[in-house]
């Protein structure tokens, strides 16, 4: 097979693992993820290949026309940065479903969580590798539903349930900034493909709609990657299985908007508009998660504020337009996939041995478990930037291009060592307040974790030593190419692991300095932020509930006024509207039509059959009771199926009759079901009107019947349907034909209306009285009384 | 309903009209008639059947859920387009065969097996809302 076709395929396997993970799950129990460890493995393989093509600088595209009549293809485009993106995603992806093996070893849908995460997998692979817009926009809402998923996957519990509402709300709404965002760019570019797009940044960024383009774009982008003020989400993700915060939610999916940004550095970057949002945002997000953190005691939601901080970094980074700020960004990317995910899964074996999360019941477990402890050290020093990890060579990279003279370099960089000094705390409070000092009861009694939980994060420390030890090697094949492709122009990575004395050193020295002072202080600190949040008392994340319930409230409130509940009510509004219509335009526009012309000899069984349906008619109206006046309109419906048959429509007449005769039917079984009174009681006064609406209607009625037959008859689909009926179509009953050939199209719509509404009907008839949900249900105040 | 009379005669008229709907869904390609007609004569004969005997009856005779019928319907007709791009025509393009059954040329199409799947889906559709009806209704 041909490259284009394998890269297809890679594309597809992990949602082939999704399908046959419940099965193999079934077969083989937790054991199962061994093998389904081998579908990321194969990705990371076939991927691999590109590796020295990108490594020089290429830009590797591919794909399959998708919709060609509108220039949609499916298409990949694998450069530095994608590639990175991909192997960062498959590879911890690999770890991570080694690492839910052991985590939800037991759990009755461990199939399931399987599935989701590689259809998670899936979505955040097609996301990064995308070269057209549509395939972006699908794989960035996929991303958001398997989030939902996996967020919801303890869906029995109100708060995961909540959170995973709360998360596709933020990110797929945010989704829809983005497609509008980059419909925009496909207007004023021409272009539906990111490689092609590359070529227009000059007249993206002087097009008059390069704001609205810019914040529809950040809108998606801020939102994913939650930058303040749509963090709230990401902590309250943390309802999810471990594994599924330490994947989407420090690894990959929130990184998505990251990517997205540096994606479209080239085009979009580079004007005051874009280095001054993208900083700003970045920087508030930077300290404001970094602050929250140290508020925290659950070792989860501590590491889920670091991660909205750095991910604040990451922006404030992309956006800056300092020389080797990009480099940085790439740099501490990929640092900060390792270490994070690492620390996720750490704090994840700590709660499951233990049986607690909350870091100021933790202490002791050194002794019990080792090897977590060293795991957890060695990806604690990568994020508090410490020698000899990768994070350092981030760190030193980070400050390198912060280290300027000017005001705004030392505006930024005093942002950055706060950030940093503040998740430097926090890391060590994740990583070295459980495992040292006395020995503390926990719920489960504490020993090391199996061989599938402490691989997956063993690995990606060990990768945060060995990337950083051969620096030279991981700036060649991941560094370099990455900066260049964010970049759009060759850059170089050159920050070796070996510490130069400069002003970078001095303030990674400065940051992990102060970084100890939070770190023993961190008690004080706790009370001191949780003191100013309880002065504020109102955060995004209340604003949230609040904006739903008012959305809620206003949707009952109008339903309320609008639906009445009340048939009458809803006849009476139609037909007044019908005949508004109908008579009302004509009138205004002078369209109405002239007078009926009347044939002098017309034969006289035409006479008596006009006059049965007279008769019928008023048959109708003056019926004593409704089953009388239900049969008495049968007797108008025939006498009009009658005179369709004398004028040569007998497929028209014959259904007519079908339809007359199971009408009256089922009004006849409607009537007894409603146990209406047998006759009518309307009052007078609602008679009038009444009567004058149905006139106005009927008059209506007459006079567009007379003004369209007035107009003279086209013949030409006549022509073609007899011509062709029979020599093409096989058939002589030219009606059938345009019904199930001619028109198949359209009757196949049709028949699935049918069998909607045979649907909806059966429903309806069934909810018996007692179990009416009415509006009220849903209405949050009546929640409130209760 | 007490009628003896109409309770004897239910079920022959019934197989009458029902044998009669699939006579007019056959022919409907060259004369008048066709799946939508022949379909809403069955659900008379279903609707007549029931108010003589019972919907109860009327259930176990068709055996399965109408709303499964119509179901089955709609997939047929969906086939019957899908057959076509099988074939790499555009969807719902009229494909036509000639077998030989006992030496008699039998035309069959994709567009007869549509129509068939109109019949299906007005016959379980409308049929399923007027038993529902007769079953309540007596309540």
């Amino acid at each position: 097979m041909d490259v284009a076709a394998l890269t297809f395929l890679a594309l597809a396997l992990p949602f082939v693992g999704a399908l046959v993970a419940p099965l193999l799950t079934r077969l083989l129990g937790h054991n199962a993820a061994w093998v389904l460890a081998l579908f990321p493995a194969a990705i990371v393989l076939h991927f691999a290949r590109f590796w020295p093509d990108v490594a020089k600088g290429e830009v590797v595209t591919g794909g399959y026309a998708w919709i060609p009549s509108f220039n949609v293809s499916f298409s990949w485009l694998i450069d530095g940065l994608s590639l990175t993106f991909v192997l960062l995603i498959a590879g911890i992806g690999m770890l991570i479903v080694l690492y839910s093996g052991g985590y939800l070893k037991g759990h009755p849908q461990q199939g399931r969580f399987f599935s989701f995460i590689l259809m998670f997998m899936g979505s955040m692979l097609g996301l990064v590798v995308s070269d057209s817009f549509l395939m972006l926009f699908v794989f960035w809402e996929l991303t958001s539903i398997t989030s939902f998923l996996l967020i919801g996957f303890d869906h029995s519990r109100e708060a995961a349930r909540r959170a995973a509402l709360q998360a596709l709300i933020v990110t797929g709404g945010g989704g829809l900034f983005l497609l509008a965002g980059l419909l925009i760019i496909w207007n004023v570019s021409g272009v539906t493909q990111l490689s092609l797009l590359m070529a227009f940044g000059t007249e993206m960024r002087e097009s008059p709609f390069y704001l609205a383009a810019l914040i529809l774009v950040l809108g998606g982008a801020f939102t994913k990657s939650a930058q303040f003020p749509f963090h709230f989400w990401l902590p309250n993700a943390m309802e999810a299985p471990t594994p599924v915060s330490a994947y989407l939610h420090s690894a990959t999916m929130v990184k998505a908007g990251v990517y997205l940004l540096m994606r479209l550095n080239p085009v979009l970057g580079g004007t005051p508009e874009w280095q001054i949002l993208l900083p700003l945002f970045g920087g508030a997000t930077l300290v404001i998660g970094a602050a929250l953190a140290c508020r925290q005691t659950d070792l989860k939601l501590m590491l889920a504020y670091t991660t909205m901080a750095s991910l604040g970094l990451l922006v404030m980074l992309t956006g800056l337009g300092f020389p080797h700020a990009i480099e940085a960004a790439a740099l501490y990317l990929v640092a900060h996939s390792l270490f994070k995910g690492a620390l996720f899964m750490v704090a994840g074996i700590v709660d499951h041995e233990t049986g607690a999360r909350d870091v100021t019941r933790l202490g002791g477990l050194r002794s019990a478990m080792p090897l977590t402890f060293v795991i957890a050290l060695a990806a604690a020093f990568s994020m508090g930037g410490l020698f000899p990890f990768f994070g350092f060579i981030a760190k030193e990279e980070i400050y390198y291009a912060l280290s300027g003279f000017d005001r705004r370099s030392v505006v930024f960089a005093a942002i950055a060592i706060l950030g940093n000094a503040l998740m430097f705390a926090v890391a060590f409070a994740v990583a070295l307040k459980p495992f040292i000092g006395a020995k503390v009861e926990t719920p489960k009694a504490a020993h090391e974790a199996p061989v599938l939980l402490w691989l997956g994060p063993a690995l990606l420390a060990a990768k945060g030593l060995s990337a950083a030890l051969l620096s030279g090697l991981t700036h060649e094949l991941v560094s370099t190419p990455m900066a260049s492709a964010i970049s759009g122009e060759p850059r170089a990575v050159t920050m070796s692991v070996v510490p130069h004395v400069g002003v970078p050193l001095a303030m990674s020295t400065a940051t992990a300095l102060i970084g100890i002072v939070f770190y023993l202080k961190l008690d004080r600190l706790r009370g001191f932020i949780a003191a100013i949040l309880a002065d504020i008392g109102w955060g995004p994340d209340r604003g949230f509930d609040q904006l739903i319930r008012g959305l809620v409230r206003f949707s009952v409130g109008l339903t309320r006024r609008l639906q009445s509940g009340r048939l009458d009510v809803y006849m009476t509004a139609t037909f007044i509207l019908v005949a508004f219509v109908l008579l009302v335009v004509p009138l205004t526009y002078g369209e109405l039509p002239r007078a009926p012309f009347f044939a002098p000899d017309v034969p006289l069984h035409e006479l008596a059959i006009m006059a049965i349906a007279v008769i019928g008619l008023v048959a109708v109206v003056l019926a004593p009771d409704r089953l009388t006046a239900i049969v008495s309109l049968g007797i108008q419906g025939f006498a009009v199926a009658v005179i369709f048959l004398l004028y040569g429509a007998p497929d028209l007449a014959f259904t007519q009759f079908m339809i007359e005769t199971l009408s009256v039917v089922v009004l006849a079984l409607v009537m007894t079901r409603l146990r209406l009174s047998p006759s009518d009681h309307r009052p007078l006064a609602q008679k009038v009107p009444d009567f004058a609406i149905a006139l106005a209607c009927g008059l209506g009625f007459g006079l567009m019947l007379l003004k369209t037959t007035g107009v003279p008859f086209d013949a030409t689909l006549t022509e073609f349907f007899n011509l062709y009926s029979k020599s093409i179509a096989h058939g002589a009953n030219v009606v059938n034909v345009i019904i199930v050939d001619f028109r198949g199209t359209d009757t196949l719509g049709e028949i699935a209306v049918v069998m909607v509404t045979g649907l909806a009907i059966l429903s309806l008839v069934r909810l018996r009285a007692g179990s009416l949900r009415r509006i009220a249900d849903n209405d949050p105040d009546a929640e409130e009384r209760a | 309903m007490k009628s003896v009379i109409f309770r004897a005669v239910a079920p022959f008229l019934t197989s009458l009209m029902v044998l009669f709907s699939i006579f007019v869904l056959l022919r409907g390609h060259n004369e008048p008639g066709g799946g939508f007609i022949g379909g809403l004569i069955a659900v008379s004969a279903l609707a007549i059947y029931g108010i003589a005997c019972g919907v109860e009856t009327v259930r176990r005779a068709i055996y399965f859920h109408p709303m499964a019928i119509a179901g089955a319907g709609l997939f047929a007709a969906t086939v019957a387009g899908l057959i076509s791009i099988a074939a790499r025509v555009p969807f719902m393009t009229g494909l036509w065969i000639y077998p030989s059954v006992l030496g008699l040329e039998v035309p069959l199409s994709t567009v007869m097996l549509f129509d068939c799947g109109v019949y299906l889906v007005v016959v379980g559709a409308i049929s399923s809302i007027a038993l529902s009806l007769e079953e309540r209704g007596g309540e």
